[in-house]
């Protein structure tokens, strides 16, 4: 064995099956990229790994106890198993005991369909209730616009609060109080103000369950009956991925894209909750036109805007800008004239515009409203 | 020729609670009354001074007065025997007899073998002079001038030790994971957060003898090749943070911590971090994060600290009695601390000896002395010669040895193999008054409310665990419950994420597999053996017993007990609110609970 190359790579097996992969990695990434399938539930590729919720135990040889492969580095000549009777029991467990604590809510919650915690126990066949006591019996708090959070149906996974302080570097919310009365909130159980939460929903994005959902989305339906659409978020120049939820025609909310290249499933508040616009009723769709005579565009007048303007096609408007532009180039010169384009467009479109800038109408006058 | 005086009054928390403050003031105006000239430790006349901790602390103020060699040790010193110890014994040389401490403060000391606790009780912990006297710093010294990292590494692994926060870890082979490592910042950090209920081993020694610990750091850090150290101690130990605190400006002040630590060209100094309470944070890794200033909770190893911990640089930590450990094998040599203790427990181990034992307090025994020879030597048996049921080792999450295994040996291996541990050094004794289901639930409330909430086994299994116990405690338990209670234990156990969720289970399935049977007669005849369990108990009156004194009656809060005078009373099951006032007043024993 070389020296270099046992530096860089590793070899292990899993079920069996010898794998190589880069060091570093851990054994569920490992399992991942070799299409091994491990259940996890505080697991987010976004995020470091947090190692809570213990659903990804695997059995690795020589260890004692089973290790979560979400936090254990693999190591050269690791023997790891991804199932047996112990781990499947063990996880069941793990089922029985979030199902003790958990309202069976199914039927009417937001997430239904896409909730990992009804999809494991699905997966497991596990019953509610082989361990019984308290439960929780918790307020919802919805005291904002865009979150709502429902306590009750945590799984203290973490994950909102690891990205809430290791992504969106806010610290909104943490874990608070101890054992089985521990839960995510705001420091003194404070409402989500702007003052705290900058409600770029990325806490909602996280949660794998129906604990944090997205407000306005309450009962426009649910995952089997919305077409996911991805595109690109129209706000800034980062260019975001990230699918809209339609249910009938209709945007019901924005989910997240984790395989986006640019963004990785995150977003800020524009692109998850400013969806808004897109079938609005005042939202322009058409070029407008200034209709012939028309000088007075004071406020009083532009109460009703199609007394002042007049709908056209885009040849027409087009055709129309380009005439105006020319005429002033040739009656002042170049200089006369500039662009300002928008940082909602992205690099390639102001590459784009610059370069007419400066080609077609022969000017350096040209600027962008990106300022942050 | 004058007289060697040497008057020592106990100032560990006991002390202080006790009245130690006065009673050394007391001492000084007596002294100086009678003539005798105090001063500090000039030993012109007679040196009075303050000792931490000595074990013994229910038997405080502990005073000794030893003159030319000769101690007598007073016990329970008021503020009216101080005239009369200075006037007879200081100034007559007559030890006041009937003050001076008796043969279970004699049980108690002389069958113990004192080494991390062999200065505390004995020099003044807040003079560096005093620890110096007795050989201070000079094992770090001789480590710094004499022996290079690696030598250290090897001297400590020769002496056998093993950590002693619980895990039992070779605390060479730790140090030496850290001096391999390869990293511009390493930590080194002493956990002093001690967070058992009951235990207050490192209290003691840092409120006694804070230098040896810090010495102990300095030859560590030199070891694994740090500059920077922290102690994580507890808030709630003020007198140990205030005395630890001065140690380490005394320390700085004489150039044993600095930049040129003993003018060697060595850097090492020491930073106090206060924890605020939680059980948790003295895991290791929940330590980690809370002098990161996160919440305080562990994360899964590997990686170990060793490899990455604080700010994600490699980290050592080790227990107070671990380092205090360390100072005495570089003193006395790695072979004298290889030959106490057993073939794989070397050394000695403190532990907080509590519960229904005569003489409770804090002791230092070989590993590997039977279990026996501590409870009914140096802790004179059980309280009023009641009958012994069972010892609980190794702090909230140990388990129950019963009496049958006595002779088992206080070495890791020994504790390991009856399904219990050494844990930091908790012994609690039982006796037949004490029902084990009621302690396996009492340690689960606690470690269920200690939980931090990372992960699912640890934070609703404990509370799932607790609840069954609860619910048989108080009559509800079904057939079925100790199969559960036994696989939720075991699955607790496998699959929580820190060494606090892996061993909370231990006093349930030791009580499950020593004492079953009282279990199963809670489940089943629905009866409480010990009579401790409220819901179970019926009190009755036994007529052949009762004389009819009333005393019953009268104390009865709800009127439940009837009858007239000098004849049998009779109590109402129907209001008895089990309150047990009658079972305690009766001095007839007349009333009966089961
Ligand atoms: C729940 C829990 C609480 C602990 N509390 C302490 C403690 O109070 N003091 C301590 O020294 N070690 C404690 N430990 C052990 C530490 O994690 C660590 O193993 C120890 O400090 C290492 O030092 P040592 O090798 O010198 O024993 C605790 C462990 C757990 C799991
Ligand atoms: S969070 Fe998941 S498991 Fe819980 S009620 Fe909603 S869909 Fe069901
Ligand atoms: S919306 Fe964003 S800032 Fe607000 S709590 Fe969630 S993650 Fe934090
Ligand atoms: S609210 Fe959701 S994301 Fe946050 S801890 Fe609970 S289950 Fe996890
Ligand atoms: S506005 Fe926000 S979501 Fe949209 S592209 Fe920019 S950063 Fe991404
Ligand atoms: S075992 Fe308990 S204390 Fe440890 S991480 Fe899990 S919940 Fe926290
Ligand atoms: S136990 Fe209390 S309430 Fe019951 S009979 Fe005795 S004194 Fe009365
Ligand atoms: S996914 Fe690894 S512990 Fe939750
Ligand atoms: S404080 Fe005095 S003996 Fe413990």
């Amino acid at each position: 064995m070389t020296t270099a190359i046992a530096q860089d790579t590793i070899t292990l097996t899993i079920n069996g099956k010898t794998v190589t992969a880069a060091s570093g990695k851990t054994i569920l990434q490992v399992c991942r990229d070799s299409g091994i399938y491990v259940p996890t539930l505080c697991y987010d590729e976004r995020l470091e790994a947090y190692g809570g919720c213990r659903l990804c135990l695997v059995e690795v040889k020589g260890q004692g106890r089973p290790l979560s492969s979400c936090t254990t580095p693999i190591r050269e000549g690791m023997e790891v198993t991804t199932d047996s009777d112990r781990i499947t029991r063990l996880r069941k467990t793990v089922l029985e005991l979030l199902l003790s604590n958990h309202p069976n809510d199914c039927m009417l919650c937001e997430k239904a369909g896409a909730c990992t915690l009804q999809e494991l126990v699905y997966m497991y066949g596990v019953r509610y209730d082989n361990y019984y006591g308290e439960m929780w019996n918790l307020p919802k708090k919805d005291d904002n616009p865009f979150i709502s959070y429902d306590p009750n149906k945590c799984v203290l996974c973490g994950r909102c609060v690891n990205i809430c302080q290791n992504v969106v570097m806010k610290g909104t919310i943490d874990m608070t109080g101890r054992g089985f009365y521990s839960k995510p909130d705001t420091a003194f159980g404070k409402p989500l103000t702007p003052d705290i939460c900058v409600f770029c929903g990325q806490c909602v994005s996280a949660c794998p369950v129906g604990a944090l959902t997205e407000k306005q989305a309450r009962g426009k339906g649910r995952v089997g009956s919305v077409e996911r659409v991805r595109t690109t978020c129209t706000y800034c120049g980062t260019g975001c991925n990230f699918y809209l939820n339609v249910n009938k025609g209709k945007i019901v909310k924005v989910t997240s894209d984790y395989a986006a290249p640019v963004n990785k499933g995150n977003l800020c508040v524009k692109g998850r909750f400013g969806y808004d616009f897109i079938q609005h009723p005042d939202r322009i769709t058409k070029p407008l036109i200034r209709r012939e005579g028309v000088t007075d565009t004071s406020p009083e007048v532009l109460k009703d805007p199609m007394a002042v303007f007049r709908e056209a096609e885009w040849d027409e408007a087009l055709d129309l800008v380009a005439s105006k532009f020319m005429e002033l180039k040739n009656k002042y010169g170049p200089d006369s004239v500039g662009g300002f384009s928008s940082s909602r467009c992205t690099n390639e479109e102001n590459y784009l515009f610059a370069k007419w800038v400066r080609v077609a109408l022969n000017t350096n006058n040209v600027d962008n409203c990106a300022r942050v | 020729m004058s007289r060697q005086i040497s008057i020592s009054v106990c100032m560990g928390t006991g002390g202080l609670a006790a009245g130690a403050r006065e009673v050394m003031e007391m001492f000084s105006v007596e002294l100086a009354s009678a003539g005798v000239e105090t001063t500090l430790h000039a030993q012109k006349h007679c040196d009075l001074h303050r000792v931490g901790c000595r074990g013994f602390c229910a038997r405080d103020v502990l005073v000794d007065v030893s003159i030319d060699g000769t101690k007598t040790t007073y016990e329970q010193v008021t503020l009216d025997r101080v005239a009369r110890i200075v006037n007879e014994h200081v100034v007559g040389g007559q030890p006041v007899e009937e003050f001076a401490a008796g043969v279970d403060y004699h049980n108690f000391e002389d069958k113990q073998l004192k080494v991390v606790l062999s200065e505390c009780g004995l020099i003044d912990p807040e003079d560096i002079e005093a620890y110096i006297k007795v050989g201070g710093y000079e094992a770090a010294k001789k480590v710094l001038a004499t022996l290079s990292p690696q030598d250290t590494i090897d001297t400590i692994k020769l002496s056998g030790l093993r950590g002693r926060g619980g895990a039992g870890f070779p605390t060479g082979l730790k140090w030496e994971f850290g001096s391999k490592e390869q990293a511009s910042q390493k930590y080194l950090i002493c956990n002093a957060d001690e967070g058992d209920p009951g235990a207050f081993m490192d209290r003691s020694v840092v409120e006694g003898n804070p230098h040896v610990v810090i010495e102990g750091m300095i030859i560590a850090a030199y070891a694994i090749g740090t500059t920077k150290g922290y102690v994580y101690i507890r808030a709630e130990y003020p007198l140990a943070v205030q005395r630890l605190e001065l140690a380490l400006k005394h320390a700085r002040q004489k150039g044993f911590l600095g930049d040129n630590i003993f003018g060697r060209g060595v850097k090492f100094d020491i930073k106090v971090k206060l924890g605020a309470g939680a059980f948790v944070c003295g895991e290791e890794t929940a330590l980690i994060a809370s002098i990161e200033g996160n919440r305080g909770m562990p994360r899964s190893k590997p990686p170990f600290p060793a490899q990455k911990g604080l700010f994600g640089k490699p980290t050592i930590i080790n227990n107070v009695e671990t380092l205090a450990n360390v100072t005495y094998i570089i003193r006395r040599g790695a072979e004298w601390f290889a030959s106490l203790g057993t073939e794989k427990s070397k050394g000695t181990k403190v532990f907080a000896l509590t519960g229904k034992i005569k003489n409770s307090g804090l002791i230092e025994v070989p590993m590997g002395i039977p279990l026996r020879k501590v409870i009914y030597g140096i802790g004179g048996g059980i309280e009023k010669d009641r009958r012994f049921k069972a010892v609980q080792t190794g702090g909230p999450s140990g388990g129950c040895i019963p009496e049958s295994l006595l002779d088992t040996h206080l070495d890791y291996e020994s504790l390991a193999s009856v399904g219990s541990i050494m844990g930091s050094g908790g012994m609690v004794v039982l006796d037949e008054g004490d029902c084990m289901v009621n302690i396996a639930k009492y340690f689960l409330e606690f470690t269920q409310a200690e939980s931090c909430g990372k992960c699912t086994p640890c934070r609703v299994g404990t509370k799932r665990l607790l609840e069954i116990l609860t619910r048989i405690t108080e009559g509800k338990g079904k057939a079925n419950d100790l199969v559960t209670l036994e696989a939720l234990a075991r699955d607790v156990i496998d699959s929580s994420l820190c060494g606090l969720g892996q061993t909370a289970p231990n006093p349930i399935l030791s009580t499950l597999k020593y004492f079953r049977d009282e279990y199963d007669a809670h489940i089943i005849d629905k009866r409480c053996p010990a009579g401790v369990c409220k819901a179970l108990l019926t009190y009755t009156i036994k007529e052949d017993a009762c004389t009819g004194c009333t005393m019953c009656a009268r104390v009865c809060p709800v009127k439940a007990i009837t009858g007239e005078k000098k004849k049998t009373h009779y109590i109402d099951h129907g209001l008895c609110i089990k309150c047990n006032s009658c079972y305690d007043v009766c001095k007839f024993n007349a009333v009966d609970k089961r």
